[in-house]
């Protein structure tokens, strides 16, 4: 392929990009109208889909190139990366990187988007008590349920070093983090059911009345306690995740040392404090900021356990009420951005240690 | 050695918490897995724990006491008194319990204790929530009614039809950009690197107004192909990411060779790295895939209620709203949804922490 070696620049090169972009475009556009308007059987669309997500996106990629390696090698070198890197580039561009930077221009705006009101949004969702409900419980969430999937997490790691049947343990705490949030919600909506009269079907309910105890509506009544029921389902759901993580940790405490403190007559307990969380710190770290990161975040269980009624709502449920039920644009994107200067620290570290780590 | 034996005897004790918590982690899914098999009447009539063998009082007798007998004193049943209260509670006699059956009508149960386990298991639940087809349903009263079918099989499709292309796009896209970071020097390099780092942990919802916006407007909403760009932009950072580490951690001198070799960048990348890849894109794949397949927000905004194109995580929080006490069809549908992460999680274990590990920056 590589014949033109002569250097200097190549009008007939050129011209053969310019032919592939054009047809490139063509197609793909043609195959995009085609997905948009088609109206064939999801699973025929669904074939069609994979086969024009890997040929297709593989052509793309096949046709540059070759079309590329008709410059002169010193040009084809400079442009081939672009050809490698443009597809990803341009997907998060128009999908990500924009977004965020109109969504903060949005910001400004009042609900409509044609008045420009300055901080007016910003402080208005402080002031604004539903809104304040929600950042509260948000703060709740990410407080409660963090420290809660860490300590079990941690916990568990530690009895399943110590026993005899470690993975099938890890197995079944792990397992609820493969189910959606939706699932997980049905699942904790059964056990937290309640109906009037005497035959309880909910299991947390049944075991109350057996212990003689009143039967409750868990999540909606005993506001702001109901909050706590719902953050019960994300530490069900990510101490598992904090749990392998340990665990992987816990191992690479050297053998050694644990061995020298119990000589020296060290109990588990202080072996636990003084040895073990010392040297696994900053894998706790890590855990806690991931953690804290997707709790930030949290929607799919407010929505289907409550929609965000009983006073439960979270940021991210008030941003999508803001969004699609009044219409406030200006509301629901300062909302969105609030979210966003609350993962900001988490952003910048990730930044440090890449550097740190010699990444370039 | 004294330390050792110490801590064999705690052993037991470590088994049985351990024990514990994984019995209480188990028992919301298997109180789901059970309720699903059960007839829609008996789950909302006894709890799903009472499918196991149990022992309950069960009526073997009635007692008819006389009209003239003053409810409020002290009542006599077969030559021994009670108060109400006592016989509202029920009370011991001979070793059976005395209670009343009805008090309006003054006949009081005589009960004995014996083991009962409901078998009734069925695979109606399962029927009903899968076709759109119209079936009848037995009360809990005995009475019967007509219900129009969930129709999940087609969301089950809906789903596939989106969590596999919106893996596979961004799986490779991703790769073809992290092979030119890793391995290829250009301007920029550095800078557009350090925004895909940025976007790790970035909250999606600062791009859906926008996003959906300009959706609007291409007639993308309630489409394939919009959600499938929407996931794959969504996804790209992290699997960027991911595969950044992998193919940077490669030999050099495995390139070097292939360039000796006269191989273009192209042929090296599909010829050499996807192949050595493989574990690292099923590790991601899967993520990816069960990011999408559980995903519910990011459906919720783009397609909207198109009952044709919904997905299984919104066909689930819809009849949790609607239809929130049916628990026959909440039961079975959300099962049907965990079996694609069940299965993927048991088979491919392996894979999936690993890629859930790589996974976990991302929120």
């Amino acid at each position: 392929m590589n014949t033109q070696t002569k250097p200097g620049f190549s009008i007939k090169a050129l011209l053969i990009f310019l032919g592939v972009l054009i047809a490139n475009i063509a197609v793909n556009g043609v195959i995009f109208v085609f997905f948009r308007d088609s109206s064939l059987n999801p699973l025929l669309t669904a074939v069609l889909a994979v086969l024009w997500g890997v040929l297709g996106v593989y052509l793309i990629y096949y046709t540059f190139t070759w079309a590329v390696e008709k410059f002169p090698d010193r040009i084809s070198r400079r442009v081939l990366p672009y050809v490698f890197i443009g597809p990803a580039v341009l997907v998060l561009g128009w999908l990500l990187v924009l977004p965020a930077l109109r969504t903060l221009y949005l910001s400004f705006f009042n609900a409509s988007s044609d008045k420009f009101v300055g901080l007016g949004n910003y402080i208005a969702i402080f002031s604004d008590r539903l809104l304040a409900t929600a950042l509260r419980n948000n703060l709740l969430w990410v407080f409660v349920g963090t420290l809660a999937c860490v300590a079990f997490g941690l916990l568990i790691a530690i009895l399943a070093d110590r026993s005899s049947y470690e993975r099938i343990a890890k197995s079944i705490i792990f397992m609820p983090m493969a189910i959606s949030f939706v699932a997980a919600g049905v699942i904790w909506k059964f056990v937290y059911y309640y109906q009037p009269g005497d035959e309880q079907i909910g299991l947390l309910n049944a075991i109350v009345m057996a212990l003689g105890g009143e039967p409750q509506a868990w999540v909606s009544m005993l506001q702001p306690w109901n909050n706590f029921f719902l953050i019960i389902i994300l530490i069900w759901m990510q101490t598992g995740f904090a749990m392998v993580i340990f665990s992987a940790a816990i191992k690479g405490v050297p053998d050694d040392i644990l061995e020298a403190s119990r000589v020296d007559g060290a109990g588990e307990i202080r072996i636990f404090f003084r040895i073990i969380i010392p040297f696994i710190s900053t894998t706790i770290l890590t855990v806690t900021t991931t953690i804290i990161v997707f709790t930030l975040k949290i929607f799919d269980v407010v929505m289907v356990m409550t929609g965000g009624q009983y006073g439960t709502e979270v940021v991210a449920t008030q941003f999508y009420r803001q969004f699609f039920m009044y219409r406030n644009f200006g509301y629901g994107s300062t909302l969105a951005i609030v979210l966003l200067i609350a993962v900001l620290p988490v952003i910048i570290i990730n930044l440090r240690q890449f550097r740190k780590q010699g990444g370039f | 050695m004294a330390g050792k034996k110490k801590r064999r005897s705690k052993k037991w004790i470590v088994n049985i918490v351990l024990g514990i918590i994984c019995f209480v982690w188990l028992l919301p899914t298997l109180g789901l897995l059970i309720s699903s098999f059960r007839p829609a009447a008996d789950i909302l009539e006894t709890g799903w724990w009472k499918v196991f063998p149990h022992q309950e009082w069960k009526t073997k007798d009635t007692i008819q006491l006389s009209k003239d007998v003053d409810l409020r004193g002290p009542i006599e049943v077969n030559g021994q008194t009670y108060t109400d209260d006592q016989l509202k509670s029920g009370v011991m006699q001979d070793g059976k319990r005395l209670t009343w059956e009805n008090r309006r009508a003054r006949e009081i149960s005589v009960q004995d204790q014996g083991w009962v386990g409901s078998s009734k298991l069925t695979l109606d639940n399962y029927k009903n929530v899968i076709t759109g087809k119209e079936y009848t349903i037995k009360n809990a009263d005995g009475s019967e009614s007509k219900e129009k079918g969930t129709g999940l099989s087609q969301a089950f499709w809906n789903t596939l039809t989106i969590a596999v292309p919106a893996t596979v796009i961004p799986v490779l896209i991703a790769s073809f950009a992290a092979y030119a970071f890793a391995w290829l020097r250009f301007p920029g390099r550095k800078t557009l690197f350090v925004v895909i780092i940025a976007m790790l942990v970035i909250p999606i919802q600062v791009a859906l107004i926008p996003v959906l916006k300009d959706y609007t407007s291409l007639g993308l909403n309630g489409s394939y192909l919009g959600i499938w760009l929407a996931h794959t932009a969504f996804g790209l950072p992290l699997v960027t990411y991911f595969m950044y580490n992998f193919i940077s951690q490669l030999p050099k001198d495995l390139f070097e060779s292939a360039f000796m070799d006269g191989a273009t960048h192209f042929t090296i990348f599909s010829r050499l790295i996807l192949p050595l890849s493989v574990p690292a894109l099923a590790s991601i794949g899967i993520f990816q895939f069960l990011w999408v397949w559980n995903d519910y927000l990011v459906s919720l905004i783009f397609i909207g209620n198109q009952p044709e194109v919904q997905v299984m995580s919104m066909k689930i929080a819809d009849l949790v709203g609607s239809r929130g006490n049916d628990w026959h069809l909440l039961t079975s549908a959300a099962f049907i949804s965990m079996l694609m992460p069940l299965a993927i999680f048991f088979l491919l274990q392996k894979y999936f922490v690993r890629g859930l590990m790589g996974g976990s920056v991302k929120g």
